[in-house]
């Protein structure tokens, strides 16, 4: 049984930022899978490549939790496709992933590149 | 929540490779849109989302219940190995169901007669008031439960503190017919407050009050039960109001009982119940309500709120002087007197009601609770075996799945799942058989004169019964197996497959002792079965020293004819003429009481000349011609005639053991002896004649000195005349040409007709029981250990097959190797022989007291047993061997 309500940045980076990627793409209206990987893909110039083995296993994982909600509709070239659209509960916890982002790349930041007068 | 996604979890893949498809479709039309041939971008797309397999097996994971998933995968499976050997399964399922259902039954029975609470509410507060161990109560006694005297019971209810209601009732058998053949219904007399203490409430119409039960009550009324309504009325309502007629007077019927109800007493119903003032005009002769001697009643009260038993017990113990100064009889004797003014008032709990069966077969029941216990765990015994061969020709498929990283306990929670499936199965089986076989149980305590009835729900508490042995059973022979199946090392389970060329040592011997083992608990209820039948065999064929066959009794009751006492007589010779002129019975006798029925009048008479002042005797009021009846030879002297009546001088016929125990001589003839004719009225009796000695009331009882008296020479008018008929004639013939002879005198007389040997054989039952019980788990330990013995040979000559091969193929004679299989057979048998011959000896010591005409170590008994268990061995054994002895040498060495 996968542990829920755990706080998504702990332990695996890049999980916790996949989260975080899906409901930020989410924020701009409902899409479906295939769309959500590419529009991550586009933003971030190609920068972040999404792997649809975790795509799907973390949209599953958000929809179980109640941060997104999901529903069957037309694509634009008129193919059956499962969307998904931010909930309520999903865009606080967007807030709370943000806020904690910003702390970890500060905090990376500090580190790697330290401010100097 | 994650319940539902895990009930969900299927519908959830369905959906997760809809949206995979969909997405694969997108993709494909991305990539035809940037140019590619349609196979190409669906090749493209695929190769782009992964295993798409693996996508979806991840989110299953997630939603899935995995020791959940687990034991669905392992019952289907077990599904599919049960389907795949039908006879064992069969076999195992047949013998778990026997085992469980006999256990089931008898704990329905035990459960009903002793454990259960009467059906009323609050049944906590019910306690049973009588007297606290009377050492000997002297009187005349009716009824089941006869502890009290209307008297008593009067003061009781008139002086007690201690109950919100106190309550009294006694047994009874009604006679519903107007006339010849009697119609028996179950009666009880209840006081007016019976049903109210114990909070029942009519289902139709009223229950009794206190209104209706007053002295000398006249307009008569009755309450049936609701058993009764649906037999005699079927269930008519207009019912209400109807008469019935009760031994001839007619009752108002006022109401009907709820179904659940069935009286206080466990292990009978009552038809009709009619107050107590009514025992005056029904047994008007008795004196029932007003003899303070006459013992018929049993009392039971409802504690008032925070009293408990040991308080009412104090209270009525304090009241009991007066209760017993008050009713004390003129009727005693001084010594009986002093006795009966001593006597103490207590309360007992009785929240389970009344029972006479329970003491009655108190000690047969969990005898064969015992017994069915041992079926079960030979059932198990033989289940375990029989798993061990299953697991080892599955060896292979085990040590595979070992090596391939599945965890021991993984394989022994697979192989256990199978053994519930076996135990589900079987229970399922086992309760079904309950049903029928305690109700069968109880029919076969039953007699026509005699009806029982056991209430015998199927409820939580049995279910329970039977799910908690099905659950000690599935461990017990499905655990030893597994664990056994998982333990050999993974390497040598490969290499074996299932058919090595050694014997592993540790199956061989757990296998041998489990046989062994078997071969015991067979022993020891082949051993009991052997004894009880015995037993059984020795009541029956027992010389009484009567005659056994041929002889009939009738029992009138002439109370509707209302004769005067002086024409009694009378009419008693005009029916002993006509019955002796039926052609074809040879014999016709008059008795007060039937020999061997139970039946018994005792009391202490002074012989003259005797140096010992009194002496106990027991009594038999016979008339003319009963020594020719029932076939009792006369020793000496003469048979009682038609001299010896009112006005002669009193006569007495002495048996053997009186002769010689009491008169010490052999010149009893002419010897006086004097007897109580009334209280303290003592007359002289001659003894006339000595008779041979015969069973007097039980065939278990020695035989007591016994004084036939002249039953011509009773003072009292006996208004409920027995005959005994001796008859070639067949029983329907006799007992029409009986019949209608009777009705020939008096229309109105009531008949009940029977046959001795059914009177004597109704006292029988509890042996019948026993050995038949006892006989069939007998006969199932037999089969249970030859398929033992039969199935672990099976797998050992398999075995061995190549050893087998080689010993015959260098010279070895095939009766060498029928001996060399039959030596291990011999040995296990005669092991758990010796074991379990010890054990049966202890058991049957137990059963010590129910045992008739033989010792617990009856050399007889263990002989034939053993003999029984040694032959279906043998037979088990030669199977195997003879399969072995026709191996061919060559086809069983090619096979490696």
């Amino acid at each position: 049984m996968p542990k829920r309500g755990s706080a998504p940045l702990d332990g695996e980076l890049l999980q916790g930022t996949l989260d975080l990627l899906v409901l930020k793409t989410l924020l701009l209206g409902p899409a479906h899978g295939h769309t959500i990987a590419h529009a991550i893909e586009r933003r971030s110039d190609e920068v972040l490549q999404v792997e649809y083995g975790s795509l799907y296993p973390a949209l599953h994982r958000l929809e179980d939790r109640g941060w997104i909600a999901s529903f069957w509709g037309t694509s634009e070239n008129n193919r059956r496709a499962r969307y998904y659209r931010l909930t309520p509960a999903g865009r606080t916890q967007l807030v709370q992933q943000e806020n904690r982002w910003d702390l970890l790349v500060q905090a990376v930041n500090r580190i790697v590149k330290p401010v100097t007068e | 929540m994650g319940w539902i996604r895990f009930l969900r979890r299927g519908r959830w893949d369905v959906e997760r490779a809809r949206e995979l498809e969909a997405h694969i479709d997108i993709e494909t039309d991305e990539n035809i849109a940037r140019g590619l041939a349609p196979d190409e971008a669906r090749w493209a797309a695929r190769r782009k989302l992964g295993n798409e397999l693996r996508i979806r097996e991840e989110i299953y994971g997630m939603n899935t219940i995995a020791s959940l998933d687990a034991l669905g995968r392992d019952l289907r499976y077990g599904v599919r190995f049960l389907r795949r050997t039908p006879g064992f399964t069969a076999v195992a399922v047949l013998s778990l169901a026997l085992g469980i259902g006999a256990n089931t039954a008898i704990f329905q029975v035990i459960d009903a007669l002793r454990l259960r609470t009467l059906p009323v509410p609050r049944p906590e507060e019910l306690v049973e008031v009588r007297i606290a161990k009377p050492r000997s109560r002297a009187g005349n006694f009716y009824g089941r439960y006869s502890e009290l005297t209307n008297p008593v019971w009067e003061q009781v209810r008139a002086r007690q503190e201690a109950f919100s209601g106190v309550a009294a009732w006694g047994t009874t058998r009604f006679d519903l017919a107007e006339g010849g053949a009697v119609r028996r219904a179950q009666g009880l007399y209840v006081s007016g407050g019976f049903f109210d203490v114990l909070g029942v409430t009519a289902a139709h119409g009223r229950v009794l009050t206190l209104a209706d039960d007053r002295p000398g009550c006249a307009g008569t009324v009755a309450v049936i039960s609701h058993a009764f309504w649906q037999r005699e009325y079927g269930g008519d309502r207009a019912v209400l109001g109807c008469t019935l007629l009760l031994e001839g007077h007619a009752f108002d019927i006022i109401g009907i009982t709820p179904s659940t109800f069935h009286g206080v007493d466990v292990g009978r119903s009552f038809d009709v119940a009619v107050p107590i003032c009514a025992a005056a005009v029904i047994n008007p002769d008795a004196g029932l309500t007003e003899q303070a001697h006459v013992w018929w009643l049993s009392a039971l009260g409802r504690l008032r709120p925070g009293w408990t038993s040991q308080r009412a017990t104090a209270h009525l113990r304090a009241i009991s002087p007066s209760v017993f100064q008050q009713t004390l009889s003129s009727w005693f004797d001084p010594e009986p007197a002093k006795g009966y003014l001593a006597f103490t008032l207590e309360a007992a709990p009785c929240a389970s009601g009344f029972s006479s069966l329970r003491t009655q077969y108190s000690s047969p029941l969990w005898l064969l609770f015992g017994l069915s216990g041992l079926v079960l765990l030979a059932s198990c015994v033989n289940l375990a075996n029989l798993l061990l061969a299953k697991a080892s020709t599955r060896e292979r498929e085990i040590g595979v799945r070992l090596a391939s990283g599945a965890s021991r306990w993984r394989i022994v929670q697979q192989l256990l799942t199978e053994s519930v499936l076996l135990a589900a199965l079987g229970t399922a089986g086992g309760v079904g058989l309950a049903r029928v076989l305690s109700g069968l149980l109880v029919a076969s305590l039953s007699t026509g004169q005699n009806p029982l009835f056991v209430n015998l729900p199927m409820d939580w508490r049995l279910i329970g019964f039977a799910i908690a042995i099905a659950l000690i059973t599935t461990l017990a022979f499905g655990l030893a197996p597994a664990l056994r199946a998982t333990a050999t090392p993974v390497v040598q389970l490969v290499k074996s497959g299932g058919r090595g060329g050694t014997i592993d040592r540790g199956h061989h011997g757990l296998r041998a002792t489990l046989v062994i083992v078997q071969v015991a608990l067979s022993m020891v209820m082949v051993g009991s079965a052997t004894l009880f039948a015995l037993s059984l065999r020795n009541l029956s064929t027992f010389d009484t020293g009567h005659r056994r066959d041929g002889v009939w009794v009738a029992e009138l009751s002439m109370g509707r004819l209302a004769l005067p006492d002086d024409q009694v007589p009378a009419a008693l010779r005009a029916l002993l003429d006509r019955l002796r002129s039926i052609p074809g019975v040879e014999s016709v006798a008059r008795t007060a009481i039937v020999p061997m029925a139970g039946m018994s009048m005792a009391d202490d008479i002074r012989i003259e000349g005797a140096a010992t002042t009194t002496q106990l005797t027991y009594f038999h009021r016979v008339g003319p011609g009963y020594f020719r009846t029932t076939g009792v030879p006369l020793l000496s002297g003469r048979d009682f005639d038609a001299r010896d009546d009112v006005r002669s001088r009193r006569v007495a016929i002495v048996n053997r053991t009186f002769a010689t125990r009491l008169l010490a001589s052999p010149a009893a003839l002419g010897r006086v002896f004097h007897a109580q004719t009334a209280p303290n009225t003592w007359a002289p009796y001659e003894i006339v004649g000595i008779a041979e000695d015969a069973v007097y009331s039980d065939v278990r009882d020695p035989v007591p000195p016994v004084a036939y008296l002249a039953i011509d020479q009773d003072q009292e008018p006996d208004r409920g005349p027995v005959f005994l008929i001796h008859s070639r004639l067949s029983p329907s013939v006799l007992s029409t040409s009986v019949t209608r002879a009777i009705a020939e005198v008096g229309p109105a007389i009531a008949v009940e007709f029977s046959s001795l040997s059914a009177i004597v054989g109704g006292n029988t039952q509890r042996e019948r029981l026993l050995a038949e019980l006892s006989g069939s788990f007998g006969i199932l330990a037999l089969v249970l250990s030859a398929v033992g013995i039969y199935g672990v040979l099976s797998y050992l000559v398999a075995r061995r097959r190549q050893e087998i091969g080689v010993r015959l193929a260098l010279g070895s004679t095939r009766s060498a190797i029928v001996r060399l299989v039959a030596r291990d057979s011999l040995r296990w048998i005669g092991a758990g022989l010796v074991l379990g011959g010890g054990l049966a000896v202890v058991a049957a010591n137990a059963a010590r007291s129910m045992l008739f005409g033989l010792a617990p170590t009856d050399p007889t008994a263990l002989i034939i047993a053993a003999a029984m268990l040694a032959l279906s061995g043998a037979a088990a054994t030669i199977v195997p061997a003879l399969r072995a002895a026709r191996l061919h040498p060559t086809g069983a060495l090619r096979e490696e």
